[in-house]
């Protein structure tokens, strides 16, 4: 299979992340844009990993070290929403606008 | 047009599209359930590359952990039921910018790796585990320290106290507008500030 | 040698100075003993150096005469360098030794010895007794540092000091007006003669780049001025008239001798010091120190004898009509003044022969006269009279002065003026014969004044109250010692061939050569003729004085309108103070330079004032305000205006920031992708 296809769906998901990281106006969704780049970053990984054909495995190893660090990210932003939450009662990163000048 | 083309080609449009609707989806839980949907579907690409045991992790992990704690925080930030209002002013710059970045990555892609092949080879997992134990035996153990601090860190930081944060409305009218807090004086935790002047009804 | 001391001469002068004004009252003798002791050393250190001196010099004669052509007179030069950092202006303080020199310490301590003793009972039970010999002490030292010094700096640095401590002297007494006055006038009118001998010092030193007397006549000899230009003589000619200017105001020459008879009014011992022997004697001692330099400028050479000429006549015709004994001999000491000066023109010995006799007959003079005073408590002498009985040693030494004075042989006086008048013979010209003229008519009325003097004071009868007695034994002892020189210190230099090499002559020599060309002579027909004038003037004053009239009867009061010119000092003071000092300075000039001051002078600071005070405001507010604090609020504007514009970026939003982001990232991939 050409290594073409799964590198365009990986650019074609962090692309996708970004507009949602950029456009999304709840915390919790731009999480999840974040989680889809970082998807994609991983098929990046897993690809080349192939690619190369490496002994010790390069690619997927470093995947799966991305993949445990997403989930801690997660579990910390999603703190931080909460605790954001908890204290301006609302979720929308536009009114989270403190360091305005 | 062999079988893992056919594979990976089918993996692409199901991906694509659901994470498409994810970041366009006007109903936060259906977003949550259409980011479910590629997640899969990068584990189906996994599949089909040969990275089985990486499949099955992505499964259990981000679609078996990570969505559900994302879940939980929709739950925990009282999100709307019903459709939420339009995205942020700045969506038009945003696809502006995530499609400009499309295309230069595709033209990258297409240019260094257009005539590349990807050797299918499955990867035993017996062989995954032992390069992981022997040779990232380093990173290995400090990601699992990393996982401890990280899950502390959360502890502490989404920790309630006694008497914090706004009351619970239960209106029907709340996909619209934003819940009224009544003002609350008492906070313990640090680095928290309390404009009360700023939380507008 | 013994010369190279001879800095201690002034040095003990100036010790005793100090140590009596700082401690004087302590002593049992109130000072007096300190400033007699160092004058005392002070003059046997001088005759021991005057001994090695004038042997040195002899002994040159001697070995010129044997063919011994490089023989020279005695020299001894030491100086130390006072200004260090060198340059083209320099000021030392050095010591010139010789002859002329060593004559003027013989005379300056003895007659300073004398004077000092003789205070000891003339000012006794005075207020300010210790003051006295401390001013005394340091008048002493002034008048040795102007001899001894070797640069024209410091004679005027001793000229200067003598007319100062002459002030202090003269002013002893300043509870009276006239004595305070007769002070400030000798003291202004010798510092008019000053300004003269200050610019002619500065044009010295223009001219020869120096104040080394020494390296001044060695230029003049060779005809050279400061870096080999040939010498000017017409500018030179005018540095020595004005230093001559300084020589007529301190001798007292015709016009400025208006101030020495109104200093009388000072104690006498200061008379006999200052006003006799000393001071007065500056300005001739200058002409003799620059001899050389004098003698290249024939013009300058002239007007002294005219001046000194004139002066003797009219000074010895104003003592005349004297009541005031001191007066006379003031005038007299003008008078001879006038001798010593026009001497010089024609012969370096014979002015400084004279100076030097003078000063022992002058002074015994003006102590007798003294001693007269404290008897009678009166300076006039139509209070005096019959005083030959009561005051023998009076009267005796001062008739041995008096006779000195008028220059009847063999005493003091005939030999030194003999020399003059031969030295005018021998000069020759119109102004020698002013001299000679002069001078014999100036012989005869010399002689009559001092014998009305002798008669009114020390015949007949006594026209005072009182009863006038000897002065007591500090008193009579300095008279009796001074009337010894008095008498017989003639005999150091006759005129004769056999004396000449070994005589005072050769001791003060400053040249050998101006030495062995100018030999002694003695013309007898003129000492003759000397001497009969001199007697004749004797006859005469004993005709009209012998009985003594009062001074009511004193014929030359009774002369009319000479009488009233004489009195009135041929209304020289008058036209001083009156016309030149009240009527141009006093109106006219001192408002002209009011005016001057006020309105020139003093607008051109206050517009530099007010110009300043302009600059600094338009300073202040266009440099500092408008430009420099223009600058520095420009940066802050400009900060704070930037911030304005950059703030934008702190958009709070955090999509912003993320989109920011990704831009950047973008540009970077796209820079790595190209390179």
């Amino acid at each position: 299979m050409q290594a073409v296809y799964p590198l365009t769906f990986a650019a074609l998901l962090f692309c996708v992340g970004v507009y949602g990281v950029l456009a999304r106006r709840n915390a919790v969704l731009v999480l999840m844009s974040v989680e889809l780049m970082l998807s994609a970053v991983t098929i990046n990984l897993v690809t080349f990993g192939q690619i190369a054909g490496d002994a010790v495995l390069t690619g997927q190893a470093f995947a799966l070290f991305v993949l445990a660090i997403g989930a801690a990210e997660v579990g910390v932003g999603l703190g931080i929403i909460l605790l954001l939450y908890r204290n301006r009662a609302t979720v929308n990163i536009d009114d989270a606008d403190l360091m305005k000048y | 047009m062999t079988l893992p083309d056919l594979l990976m080609l089918a993996v692409l449009v199901l991906g694509g599209a659901s994470a498409v609707l994810v970041v366009v989806a006007r109903n936060v839980v259906h977003a949550a359930l259409y980011l479910v949907v590629a997640l899969l579907a990068v584990a189906g690409t996994f599949l089909v590359i040969g990275a089985e045991f990486l499949a099955w992790t992505q499964v259990l992990i981000y679609v078996g952990a990570v969505v559900v704690l994302i879940l939980f925080g929709l739950m925990l930030t009282r999100a709307p039921i019903g459709p939420i209002e339009a995205d942020s002013d700045n969506r038009r710059l945003a696809l502006a910018t995530s499609v400009v970045l499309f295309v230069f990555l595709a033209t990258m892609i297409f240019r260094a790796f257009g005539r590349t092949e990807l050797p299918l080879s499955v990867t035993r997992t017996a062989a995954l585990g032992e390069v992981l134990y022997v040779h990232w035996a380093f990173p290995f153990m400090s990601l699992g320290f990393f996982l401890t601090v990280a899950l502390v860190g959360a502890i502490i930081l989404a920790r309630k106290e006694e008497g914090e944060g706004p009351e619970p409305q239960l209106d029907p009218e709340m996909a619209t507008e934003r819940p009224t807090p009544a003002p609350t004086d008492t906070s313990t935790t640090p680095g928290v500030t309390k404009p009360s002047e700023e939380i507008t009804a | 040698m013994i010369s190279d001391y001879a800095w201690l001469i002034p040095a003990l002068p100036a010790v005793s100075a100090l140590v009596i004004m700082l401690f004087g009252k302590r002593f049992p003798k109130h000072g007096a003993e300190v400033g007699i002791a160092a004058v005392a050393a002070a003059a046997l250190l001088a005759i021991v150096t005057a001994i090695e001196v004038f042997g040195a010099n002899v002994a040159a004669v001697a070995a010129v005469e044997h063919g011994d052509h490089a023989a020279r007179s005695f020299l001894n030069e030491r100086a130390l360098n006072l200004t260090p950092i060198g340059g083209g202006f320099g000021i030392e303080a050095g010591i010139r030794i010789d002859g002329l020199a060593a004559m003027m310490f013989l005379l300056v301590t003895f007659v300073s010895l004398m004077v000092q003793v003789y205070s000891t009972g003339y000012m006794h039970g005075d207020p300010r007794y210790t003051y006295f010999f401390m001013l005394l002490s340091l008048f002493t030292f002034s008048m040795l540092l102007l001899v001894i010094g070797n640069n024209l700096f410091m004679v005027l640095v001793g000229w200067e000091l003598v007319g100062v401590c002459s002030y202090l002297l003269i002013g002893f007494w300043w509870e009276e007006k006239q004595n305070s006055d007769a002070a400030i006038k000798a003291f202004l009118t010798t510092k008019f003669g000053d300004i003269g001998l200050v610019v002619g010092i500065v044009t010295l030193w223009g001219m020869f780049r120096t104040f080394n007397i020494g390296e001044i006549i060695s230029s003049v000899e060779a005809g050279t001025q400061a870096g080999g230009a040939p010498l000017e003589t017409g500018l030179l000619t005018f540095a020595l008239l004005t230093l001559f200017l300084g020589a007529v105001g301190k001798s007292a020459q015709f016009p400025l001798h208006t101030w020495l008879p109104d200093a009388m009014a000072g104690p006498t011992p200061v008379s006999a010091l200052i006003h006799a022997a000393t001071m007065v004697t500056a300005g001739i001692f200058l002409i003799a120190r620059l001899y050389p330099v004098f003698q290249a400028s024939p013009t300058a050479m002239a007007v002294i004898a005219v001046i000194g000429s004139i002066t003797l006549l009219m000074a010895g015709l104003l003592a005349l009509v004297q009541d005031d004994v001191k007066r006379v001999l003031a005038y007299s000491t003008v008078s001879q003044l006038g001798y010593m000066i026009a001497a010089l023109s024609f012969s370096y010995t014979a002015g400084i022969f004279h100076l030097f006799t003078h000063g022992f007959f002058k002074a015994l003079l003006f102590l007798g006269s003294g001693s007269l005073i404290h008897a009678v408590h009166s300076n006039n002498m139509s209070d005096m009279g019959g005083l030959r009985k009561p005051m023998p040693v009076t009267f005796w030494t001062f008739v041995i002065g008096s006779v000195a004075l008028a220059a009847i042989p063999p005493f003091a006086g005939f030999w030194s003026k003999d020399e003059v008048l031969a030295g005018a013979l021998g000069g020759g010209g119109y102004t020698g014969n002013l001299l000679l003229v002069l001078g014999g008519v100036g012989g005869m009325i010399t002689a009559f004044y001092m014998t009305r003097a002798l008669y009114l004071v020390f015949a007949g009868e006594y026209r005072g109250h009182g009863h006038p007695h000897e002065s007591p034994a500090a008193m009579r002892w300095p008279l009796v010692v001074l009337a010894v020189p008095a008498a017989l210190i003639g005999f150091i230099n006759l005129p004769f061939e056999f004396a000449h090499p070994t005589g005072f002559a050769a001791w003060t020599m400053f040249d050998i050569e101006y030495f062995e060309g100018h030999p002694a002579e003695f013309v007898v027909w003129l000492a003759g003729l000397s001497t009969a004038l001199a007697l004749l003037g004797f006859v005469a004053g004993r005709a009209l004085y012998r009985t003594s009239p009062s001074l009511a009867k004193d014929p030359m009061l009774n002369m009319g309108p000479l009488t009233m010119v004489l009195e009135n000092r041929y209304y020289l003071d008058n036209l001083y103070t009156d016309l030149i000092v009240r009527t141009v300075v006093r109106t006219k000039l001192a408002n002209a330079a009011y005016w001057l001051n006020d309105h020139v002078i003093d607008r051109i600071v206050f517009l530099a004032g007010v110009g300043a005070n302009r600059l600094g405001k338009a300073t202040y507010d266009y440099a500092d305000q408008k430009g420099i604090d223009g600058a520095v609020n420009g940066l802050g504007v400009s900060a704070n205006w930037s911030g304005g514009l950059i703030k934008f970026a702190q958009s709070g939003n955090v999509q912003f920031y993320a989109g920011a982001l990704f831009v950047g990232v973008f540009v970077f991939a796209l820079l790595f992708a190209v390179a």
